[in-house]
């Protein structure tokens, strides 16, 4: 089997495919990758299914020695990629050859990298999926080890090169995103919002949060002005994708894929699922604007993007 | 009883059954929510239900929202003011060794509740509880409801480590924690059973709506069926 070894493993660089579904109900969250653009887009450019098991990068900063021929592909942030100290170019496949060091350094711009090699990490499946969820121990490397990636570890890779003489891939630079600090996020009023008075409102969509580096996969904790709300707690109720809740303190955490099924702090709606893409590039520190979405619009958007990547 | 479907996001909607914690709800959601399962297998891809509520998460590509949301809406109304119940759910029964020595909190609830040690163990086993959600961690069961007589809040500052298997108390709720993590419940035993196995079918011994009960069991037994001092 052919595979890439880990030279060095960065902050947080984790197995991610598309998730782990139809679990919620044990208490399992979904997991997958925090952006589903770069994340597809990895896949694509190798001609893998979407659901091919990735390397998601946070933050840069990792290096792999090919152990054989492999054909890869780099998507997401910035981190000024070079083979054996060469450039290369992100958002296109390309060959490592054995022997050749791929080095990421420290991420310019965006926050997470996706490297794929042709056909997929070969990591084993839990509930069908090797997507690694930290905090309920699966995924990753191992069946029960939901482990982040070390240095010294191999990565599988269920395909071996054979040069079939077609060209490399690459994105459309109108499809590759421009990252910034700040972001502007639609949000889907639902849940609780009609408990959220004019004036919570108000402070809640005309006021910038930052991006709190107690951050994680599991939840981004935002800084600003403190929404007032006169509900305190509702009971605890399952938590969609992008829920935005407040805790007592009126700071908002919009919660992701690692989230926890059940909640019961008040939430003013979710943040849209396009949204969520250009979320998980925001690095702490991040200034993050809210605006209020149309949820047929932002459905027919998703819609869009689902059929695009045949999700 | 009036039912509210509402959307939530692109993908899910949310059901609220009602807005105060009641067990007949409970019983009442499971039936729905298996319902829904069966019906929509491919359409939907979670289905969470909790005290008052069912979240559906579905494939917008396959599912026509405005139908989901009539029809949940329908079949909703029609169980929530029906008199029969699901007829799937199942009693379980977990022996637990309620002692000091594997139960941190088992004496000061006794002391706090004017109660003895023994008072407190059989108020919490005499009953019959229904899960009434699962979350929190893998496998984590939500028991409702404790005798008013032992209910105590959660400890005003979680601690780093809660022994797996640790029975614990919060308000009226009772659960087992499945695994070790940190936790605020209140302490009063401790059950040998494995309570989420990813290897064995299924993998936990009950879903939402099912019925458990606890046995008091020895020390000789709790060691016997693999548990730890």
């Amino acid at each position: 089997m052919s595979g890439l070894q880990v030279m060095s493993s960065g902050m947080l660089s984790l197995i991610q495919d598309l998730g782990r579904y139809g679990v919620a109900h044990h208490g399992l969250s979904t997991g997958g990758p925090a952006d589903l653009h770069a994340h597809c887009w990895a896949n694509q450019l190798l001609d893998n299914p979407s659901n091919a098991s990735v390397l998601e990068i946070t933050m840069g900063n990792v290096s792999f020695l090919a152990l054989d021929d492999i054909l890869m592909s780099l998507t997401g942030a910035d981190t000024n990629p070079q083979v054996d100290g060469e450039p290369i170019a992100t958002w296109r496949s390309f060959l490592l050859r054995k022997g050749q060091t791929l080095k990421l350094g420290y991420a310019k711009t965006g926050f997470r990298s996706y490297l794929a090699v042709a056909g997929g990490i070969d990591a084993p499946k839990v509930f069908g999926s090797s997507a690694t969820v930290v905090r309920n121990q699966l995924g990753g490397l191992g069946v029960q080890s939901g482990r982040a990636i070390q240095k010294g570890d191999i990565l599988p890779v269920c395909k071996t090169y054979t040069n079939d003489g077609k060209p490399f891939n690459w994105v459309p630079r109108l499809f590759i995103p421009k990252y910034s600090d700040e972001v502007s996020l639609s949000v889907i009023e639902s849940y609780q919002s009609h408990s959220f008075s004019r004036q919570a409102k108000q402070t809640f969509y005309a006021n910038p949060y930052q991006i709190s580096d107690k951050s994680d996969r599991m939840g981004i904790r935002l800084q600003g002005n403190p929404v007032q709300m006169d509900l305190s707690g509702v009971i605890s109720e399952g938590i969609a994708y992008g829920s935005i809740q407040f805790p007592s303190n009126g700071q908002p955490i919009i919660l992701l894929n690692d989230r926890q099924t059940l909640g019961g702090y008040p939430k003013i709606g979710c943040v849209s699922r396009m949204s969520l893409m250009k979320l998980a590039q925001a690095r702490p520190g991040s200034l993050i604007h809210f605006y209020r979405g149309d949820i047929e619009r932002e459905t027919e958007a998703y819609c869009e993007f689902m059929n695009f990547f045949s999700l | 009883m009036k039912v509210e479907v509402c959307r939530v996001s692109e993908t899910s909607l949310i059901i609220y059954f009602g807005h105060s914690i009641d067990l007949e709800l409970i019983e009442r959601i499971a039936a729905f929510s298996q319902m829904v399962q069966e019906r929509y297998q491919d359409k939907i891809y979670e289905v969470i239900p909790s005290y008052t509520t069912l979240l559906i998460e579905y494939y917008p590509l396959k599912v026509d929202v405005q139908e989901l949301t009539q029809r949940c809406q329908r079949e909703a109304d029609k169980i929530a003011n029906s008199d029969i119940l699901s007829s799937k759910q199942k009693t379980v029964t977990f022996p637990v060794y309620y002692h000091p020595e594997v139960a941190p909190d088992l004496q000061n609830l006794a002391s706090e509740k004017q109660l003895s040690v023994e008072q407190v163990i059989q108020l919490h086993s005499q009953r019959e509880y229904t899960v009434c959600a699962i979350g929190f961690a893998p496998g984590f069961a939500f028991l409702g409801t404790v005798d008013a007589q032992i209910a105590t809040p959660r400890h005003a500052e979680p601690r780093l480590k809660v022994a797996k298997g640790s029975v614990g108390i919060a308000d009226q709720q009772t659960a087992i924690y499945p695994q070790e993590t940190p936790g605020g419940w209140k302490i009063i035993g401790n059950c040998p059973v494995e309570l989420f196995n990813i290897n064995s079918e299924p993998m936990m011994p009950f879903d939402v709506g099912d019925k458990v009960r606890f046995e008091p069991i020895s020390r000789e037994k709790f060691l016997d069926l693999g548990g730890v001092v």
